[in-house]
């Protein structure tokens, strides 16, 4: 095993228990503590970290604890970015390898939609959903971003196979006796599959950061309910008096996103045979 | 040629320019040196032929003595040109030196052109950098060189860019770069690899006549002793880093010391009487082809696309347990021919017969379980297999598709046996394609194809990306499958000698039609169109007493560009027998004795010496 090799295993085994542990955490770290997510603390009115009993990392304006409030958003943010990507990348993949594989006028057809769909706001789709349904309702909100995902990885997705398609080997499979979707399953999604998985670690800090947004416009969690990013949010306008309730969710949120990109880098050396 | 240094000591040749001693070079992070002990020499004038597999050092002995090696590495030994210590020199002093008193060819003359720069500007480039010509005498002087290199047409070629010229022709830009400030050396570092045969012999032709008129001393640095018959002078045999034989051509060639060197010899230098494998007693026919034609669109033609004809009426037919091979140059329609015939590029017209039945007007789905008679080999080998499977994967996807009912237990054991018989250790079979050899990766296509054992095997150049050693088992091998499974072969090649070792028969083309037709032998011993004495005259002998005064008889210029008008024979341009009637009548394709066809005006006239 060369240097590099095995400081790409050491980078994806740090991102693999970094992300382990942010999960963990999120899952049984508020048991550890007597305070609930939503439960108000008089007493305990924006306290800094590690100064009022049991209040480990500070309380915000209205008392909440914000150590269960950081780790259950972490919990609802992972969520909501997993299941977003999960489902833009199954759309996403579909799409742009039919596309892509089938060629002509379906290919025509199908990147149009996909450049209408770019074409409009998320925020339009996403404001006509909460109109449709009401605010606050995850499952609009996971349909809102994950409606925008998909359509990059779609192109990339499309450009790939394109690509593949004009590969020796695909030749040699039709030779050999395959059948059209045998060479596309047994062949071009394979190949794809370290393109697809380099791009969904990608997309879910993308679609954390979109469910933020959308929280920050009213339109995504409501409190007293709470995401990394309605926090980060919350905690930016009160900077100068208490930076903690930034901070705090903000660093969060940045080990997060670095265990996915590690995660994405590692992945693609393991899945990538010809080690590019 | 010139003349062949006295036979005494090799290492000090009398008139010495570039002398190597013990180099030894070594990269971090690795135990064994790249390069041990490495000695040679080279004299004014004179040319030295390094031998060897790659891998074997060779590049990285000339790459190491000027300074090319990536930094880090360890180099130590001497190496002087002329006067001058080579190692050690600032990186200044070397640049007055490569491209002045140096130059470089490398194979793949694609990467060592920039792509958005003309050819012209390239020279001209060279010229005003190292002898401080003004752009007008830069480009006049350019001009100049791209004729010396015999580049066709040389005041037009010099206003394109790299990618609108043939590989012959950017080789040739490359040798004119080289030459440009008339260097006392000329390393060139596998110069013809990537090229056919009749460029191939066309480029040393030149660099032999180069070398001549400039006394100008050239280092040839090639796996392929052919090349170096014609040539060189001395030889050096190069394996693991080491040089292992080194004397005159015609020591080297005439009583090689090593055994390395005489299994380098054999496998280059069988001589092509060797006839061809026996036949079996012709079965039913496996393939039948008729009037095949193919066209592609050529251009993005805005309003409308111009299509190129890249096969023209051809037919052909092969009978069971037969062998028949197809020669051409490359762009002849070799390869779309293997194509069509397999059904996997559509025909404008023509029919195509597997195993009796009419396949031509078959969908592609229902031709699926016909394939698995009729299997394919390609030339590139890597490029051809799936990178993420395994070996015993790619070798078992063939039983999967058509043979889905084995128990995994049987398919696996198939599998063993398959990869063993192509000669396969049992620790490759769970790697990638990208772990292995080009020779194992060529196994594993093999094992891949036979696994079926198919009726039919199209071999698409299956060795020409391969070194001499490899090249010769995998040839073996094939003989061997087909002798034991009695497999017809549909063989590709632009080496006639090669078809002519392995198929009865051989089939001709030249820009899409077929030339000549007939059992190998006599063709090679009496072609009958000019184009097939061409390829034969093109054939690099192992053999230094016979190949110079081959080599001196080719054509240096690049071969004319073909005529527009599609009337008349194609060949024409380039025929040195061509009358007014050539231009005028497409020659009908005729029998010409007992098995032989061939499409020539004047064959019997030329060929017996009236015209």
């Amino acid at each position: 095993m060369s240097r590099s090799e095995r400081r790409r295993r050491g980078g994806l085994a740090l991102a693999a228990a970094l992300l382990a542990v942010l999960v963990l955490l999120s899952l049984i770290g508020p048991r550890a503590s007597p305070y609930s997510y939503s439960a108000l603390d008089w007493r305990h009115l924006a306290v800094p970290p590690g100064l009022a009993g049991q209040h480990w990392l500070g309380t915000d304006s209205l008392g909440r604890d914000l150590y269960v409030r950081t780790l259950y958003g972490l919990r609802l943010s992972l969520v909501i970015g997993v299941l977003a990507s999960a489902v833009s990348v199954l759309i996403g993949v579909a799409w742009g390898a039919a596309a892509g594989w089938v060629g002509g006028r379906l290919d025509a057809w199908m990147m149009r939609v996909v450049d209408v769909l770019y074409a409009l706001p998320y925020l339009f789709i996403v404001l006509i959903l909460a109109a449709l349904f009401g605010r606050g309702n995850l499952a609009v909100l996971l349909l809102g971003i994950g409606a925008v995902g998909w359509l990059t990885l779609a192109r990339v997705v499309r450009a790939q196979t394109l690509s593949l398609k004009r590969r020796e080997f695909i030749e040699a499979a039709r030779a050999t006796g395959l059948s059209g979707a045998q060479v596309l399953w047994r062949h071009v999604l394979p190949n794809l599959a370290g393109t697809v998985v380099v791009y969904a670690t990608l997309l879910v800090p993308q679609m954390i950061v979109y469910e933020s947004f959308l929280s920050f416009l009213g339109l995504g969690v409501e409190p007293p309910r709470a995401s990394l990013g309605s926090l980060i949010n919350a905690g930016a306008r009160q900077m100068l008096s208490a930076p903690w309730l930034l901070l705090v969710p903000a660093t969060v949120l940045i080990l997060l996103l670095l265990a996915f990109n590690l995660l994405g880098d590692g992945l693609r050396d393991v899945l990538d045979p010809t080690g590019r | 040629m010139s003349s062949t240094p006295p036979a005494g000591e090799l290492l000090s040749a009398p008139e010495g320019l570039l002398s190597i001693e013990a180099l030894r070079v070594r990269f971090p992070g690795t135990n064994a040196p790249a390069l041990e002990d490495v000695s040679l020499a080279v004299g004014r004038g004179e040319c030295l032929g390094v031998v060897g597999e790659s891998g074997a050092g060779k590049s990285l002995t000339f790459l190491a003595a000027f300074g090319l090696l990536p930094a880090g590495a360890e180099v130590s030994g001497r190496a002087r040109l002329g006067t001058t210590e080579l190692l050690g020199l600032t990186e200044r002093a070397l640049d007055r030196i490569r491209g002045r008193r140096v130059g470089l060819v490398f194979q793949d003359p694609m990467s060592s052109l920039t792509p958005h720069l003309t050819v012209g500007a390239q020279v001209a480039e060279v010229l005003r950098r190292h002898l401080g010509l003004g752009a007008r005498a830069a480009r006049t002087r350019a001009g100049e060189l791209l004729e010396r290199v015999r580049l066709g047409d040389a005041g037009r070629r010099m206003r394109q860019y790299p990618h609108e010229l043939s590989g012959g022709m950017r080789q040739r830009v490359m040798i004119a770069i080289a030459l440009a400030c008339e260097p006392q050396l000329l390393i060139a570092d596998e110069p013809t690899t990537a090229l056919d045969v009749t460029l191939q012999a066309q480029l040393l032709a030149l660099l032999a006549q180069i070398k001549r008129e400039q006394h100008m001393a050239l280092v040839l640095i090639t796996h392929d002793f052919g090349a170096v018959a014609g040539l060189a002078d001395r030889v050096a045999v190069m394996r693991a880093g080491r040089v292992i034989e080194s004397g005159t051509a015609a020591q080297v060639f005439g009583a090689p010391r090593e055994t390395y060197t005489r299994e380098l010899l054999r496998a280059a230098g069988e001589p092509p009487g060797v006839p061809a494998a026996p036949s079996a007693p012709a079965g039913a026919a496996v393939l039948e082809v008729s009037d095949l034609e193919v066209r592609f669109a050529h251009g993005t033609g805005l309003l409308r696309r111009r299509l190129f004809t890249a096969l023209e009426s051809v037919s052909l037919e092969l009978a069971g347990g037969q062998a028949l091979g197809i020669v051409g140059e490359s762009g002849c329609g070799k390869s779309t021919l293997t194509r069509a015939a397999l059904r996997l590029v559509r025909a404008r017209g023509g029919r195509v017969v597997w195993l009796g039945r009419d396949v031509s007007a078959l969908a592609p789905r229902y031709l699926r379980h016909l394939r698995r008679d009729l299997q394919l080999i390609f030339q590139d080998p890597l490029a051809s297999l799936d990178p993420h499977l395994t070996v015993e994967r790619l070798v078992g996807e063939p039983l999967e598709i058509h043979l889905s009912a084995l128990p995994p237990a049987e398919r696996l054991a198939r599998t063993r046996s398959m990869l063993e018989r192509v000669g396969l250790e049992p620790a490759l079979y769970g790697r990638r394609p990208h772990e292995l050899s080009g020779g194992q990766c060529q196994r594993v296509g093999i094992a891949r194809a036979m696994i079926l054992a198919p009726r039919l095997l199209v071999c698409d150049e299956p060795l020409s990306a391969l070194d001499v050693r490899a090249q010769r088992q995998i040839r073996l091998l094939l003989e061997e499958l087909r002798g034991e499974q009695g497999t017809s072969l549909l063989f590709v090649s632009h080496d006639l000698a090669l078809v002519r070792r392995l198929c009865e028969r051989a089939l001709v083309l030249y820009r899409g039609r077929m030339v000549e037709l007939g059992p190998s032998a006599a063709l090679f011993e009496r072609p009958l169109h000019p184009y097939t004495r061409e390829l034969i005259e093109a054939i690099a002998l192992a053999d230094p007493a016979l190949q110079p005064a081959r080599l001196a008889k080719v054509a240096l210029g690049e071969p004319p560009a073909p005529l527009a008008s599609p009337g008349g024979c194609a060949f024409r341009a380039r025929c040195p027998h061509a009358t007014a009637v050539c231009a005028e009548q497409r020659p009908p394709w005729v029998s010409a004795g007992p098995g032989r066809w061939v499409a020539c005006h004047h064959f019997g006239q030329w060929a017996d010496g009236m015209l």
